[in-house]
């Protein structure tokens, strides 16, 4: 396995009455897309601010490729916040020439590189508009440039569908599993961890300052698998074996049914279709596991802590 | 250091490039210009001259009518009151004056009639009348020629000169005002003017949200010295404008209408109201004009110290007050939330303009004008206003200098605290407590 690109070791901030992190540790493979996740004043900004190097962490260290971050570090990381904007009254060409130039290109690699990625989104011809003169998704898509136009070896993106029109999002999902086939290291942050969990090969949960969960989406979702399964059929369903718990039973129509079932006493899925088949009075349609969504094992993890947690209503969509 | 010089272009270049700033610029010359043609133009244009009747009653003027003086001629009318001011309204006189019968060790009783009630000059001017009349009634009473009384007079004027170790050199009062007031103002319209615009331009940053994306790639006191930098070259390149356009717009009106025309003008207008004994007070006019010529070419001020201080001075001044106008507008979110930050970034500012009508100029090296010179909250306008009497001595224009200098480091490093911690503060209203806190909050 590759090096991690980005590791953070124990991390504390501080804010006057308030404690933003609170010994926050994660590791960031190389080339792979990263879940910070959490719900909103978990502590996610705050950290990317250390990682970007607008704040210092009061304790602990972030190494980029194992070097302590240092400010030769800051072109090689590209970052898209959630407050985000452009000066209104500039040109986009010359706008991402600036940003392009407070990255530490020079003038010649910022004009070639920018020529490159205004082909690439096809907005050439704005070069010379103002910004206030670009709709907002077409002000979103120069946005975007700003953030990866120095080749950045990790691009941050804090809220990234947030304010992003649902067009300008798929494109923006389609560039970053295009930088991340490119060998792109991304993290990503969000509180709406369900927009995000089909993309991430890795996430790390943040909860009140402190890193409840990490490791990749695979492991996470087996570690909570709850061995439960949805089965779906036709027939007089009777379960009376003592390993098999039927969690939620439903009759529809035709004699169909529809029910959650839980294994116990180390039975495996195979035993339980087995065991159906064998009863001879239904016929099996179909039959699932229910995998728990990061949302479910976020609040699961949470509640293991803090009994009376009440996950955030956030039904905006991205 | 290369990226406060990016960020100072981008600045400077997005400012230079308004047209606003193309507007101030030739606007600008031509309000200096104006401040001091209007009032060379209201002098020959206004005033059609007055006509003021005279019931003389009590005879003061038996022998002859006040000379006709400022735009005002007198004319004779009937003694009798009423009678008096049926005239007076018949032939749209502007003001009647009606001399009683009196004692003329003890004279009272004076009246005077207006329709639209009298300027504060032209009742001076009636009042200065009377008074020499009766002064001229008393000495004849007294047996004295007025005429002798004239050749006794003296008409004195002072030549100052200033003694300092360099040697004597000779200065004029007038023109020391004139070149203080003139550094002061330009040193306070600066500091207002570009600070605000310091203050708007960090605004600006905050409320597009695109102060986050920059201070991604640079440190906030680069961000905010970069663009304290690069407004300072739009405030001197402005000013540079100003002074080769005011010079080449005054001298095109000098010109066209030169002091000498004007005299000449008041002159012959006079002449024909009043005849010929206006032309002495005319010939007194014109020679006053020379003066003033004269008093410049005597003044002799050291023109080179003065022009290098006022160029420290104004950029001294300016980074002092700059950085804290930076600071201001990182804390707030609206114009409307400056007002009460402003306060004291602005009172000794004002501070210093009140006071140097009162202290500074009528006392230029006293102590009130000493201290102030050196507090740099005030010493850039203080100073500069001192300066053109003479008289400080090196160590303290040194000491000043110096005092301004860590003045403006000191604030620098003050609102890079507030500034680093303010823009990235949104939707807070803050308190000076909260900003005080800031000051100390860690990387």
């Amino acid at each position: 396995m590759k090096p991690p690109i980005l590791e953070v070791r124990d991390v504390r901030k501080q804010y006057a009455a308030h404690t933003a992190l609170d010994g926050v540790s994660l590791s960031v493979p190389e080339g792979s897309i990263f879940g910070l996740l959490g719900p909103n004043g978990a502590g996610k900004t705050s950290l990317i601010r250390i990682i970007t190097q607008i704040t210092g962490a009061d304790a602990g260290e972030v190494l980029f490729r194992g070097e302590r971050l240092n400010p030769s570090h800051i072109g090689r990381i590209g970052y898209l916040p959630e407050e985000r904007g452009l000066y209104k009254k500039m040109k986009v060409g010359e706008q991402l020439m600036y940003l392009a130039q407070l990255k530490g290109l020079s003038k010649d690699e910022a004009r070639q590189k920018i020529k490159g990625w205004l082909e690439r989104f096809d907005i050439k011809s704005w070069s010379e508009k103002n910004i206030e003169d670009l709709s907002k998704g077409m002000q979103q898509k120069v946005q975007f440039i700003a953030t990866v136009v120095h080749d950045p070896e990790l691009v941050i993106l804090d809220e990234p569908f947030s304010g992003f029109d649902p067009i300008n999002a798929n494109l923006l999902k389609d560039e970053i599993l295009a930088m991340r086939s490119r060998g792109t290291s991304i993290i990503f942050s969000t509180h709406r961890m369900e927009s995000v969990e089909e993309m991430c090969d890795h996430i790390a949960l943040i909860n009140r300052s402190r890193k409840v969960l990490d490791g990749s989406v695979r492991e996470v979702r087996d570690a909570y698998r709850a061995q439960t399964y949805e089965v779906e059929g036709q027939g007089r369903l009777m379960v009376m074996h003592p390993d098999f718990e039927v969690l939620k039973h439903q009759e529809r129509e035709n004699g169909h049914f529809y029910d959650i079932i839980r294994l116990h006493g180390g039975t495996t899925p195979n035993d339980l279709l087995r065991y159906l088949i064998g009863a001879g009075s239904v016929e099996v349609h179909a039959f699932r596991e229910l995998v728990p969504s990061i949302n479910d094992i976020f609040i699961r993890r949470v509640r293991e802590t803090q009994p009376d947690y009440v996950p955030e209503t956030d039904t905006a969509l991205a | 250091m290369s990226k406060i010089w990016l960020i100072a272009q981008r600045e400077y270049l997005t400012r230079v490039r308004k047209k606003s700033f193309l507007i101030m610029s030739l606007l600008g010359p031509l309000l200096t210009a104006g401040i001091f043609a209007v009032p060379v133009l209201i002098a020959t244009l206004s005033d059609k001259d007055k006509v003021v009747a005279v019931a003389d009653a009590g005879g003061l003027f038996a022998d002859k009518l006040p000379e006709a003086q400022n735009d005002i001629t007198f004319k004779r009318v009937s003694a009798d009151l009423p009678t008096a001011k049926a005239e007076f309204n018949k032939a749209k006189y502007d003001a009647l004056l009606y001399v009683p019968k009196l004692d003329i060790a003890k004279p009272d009783g004076f009246q005077v009639f207006s329709r639209k009630g009298l300027g504060m000059s032209l009742q001076r001017d009636i009042e200065r009348s009377v008074e020499n009349a009766v002064e001229a009634q008393r000495l004849k009473n007294a047996g004295l020629d007025q005429a002798v009384l004239k050749t006794m007079k003296a008409d004195v004027s002072l030549k100052t000169i200033s003694l300092s170790e360099d040697g004597e050199r000779s200065s004029s009062t007038g023109v020391s005002t004139g070149v203080a007031y003139a550094c002061g103002f330009l040193i306070y319209m600066f500091i207002f003017i570009y600070g605000i615009q310091i203050m708007r331009g960090v605004m600006e940053e905050k409320t597009n949200r695109i102060v986050e994306v920059v201070i991604s790639s640079v440190k906030p006191f680069q961000l905010m010295m970069g663009k304290v930098l690069g407004i300072a070259g739009v405030g001197f390149t402005q000013l540079a404008l100003w002074v080769v356009l005011s010079f080449g717009i005054t001298s095109a009106i000098a010109g066209s209408v030169s002091p000498d025309k004007i005299v000449q003008n008041r002159v012959e207008r006079v002449n024909a109201a009043a005849g010929a004994t206006a032309t002495v007070q005319a010939k007194s006019t014109k020679s006053e004009g020379n003066e003033i010529v004269k008093a410049f070419k005597e003044a002799d001020l050291n023109f080179g110290l003065i022009a290098g201080c006022f160029l420290f001075y104004f950029l001294g001044g300016y980074l002092f007050y700059g950085a804290l106008f930076g600071a201001i507008g990182s804390a707030v979110d609206s114009e409307t939330d400056t007002q009460q930050f402003m306060m004291p970034v602005t009172m000794p500012l004002v501070l210093t303009f009140v006071v140097a009508q009162a202290t500074l100029t009528t006392n230029p090296n006293g102590q009130v004008a000493f201290w102030m010179s050196m507090i740099p909250f005030t010493s850039p306008i203080a100073m500069m206003m001192r300066l053109p009497f003479g008289g400080v001595p090196m160590w303290q224009l040194g000491l000043s200098m110096l005092l301004l200098i860590a003045g403006f480091l000191g604030t620098i490093w003050l609102a890079g605290r507030i500034y680093r911690v303010g823009i990235l503060m949104y939707g807070k209203k803050v308190t000076y407590g909260e900003l005080s806190k800031w000051l100390f909050y860690k990387g």
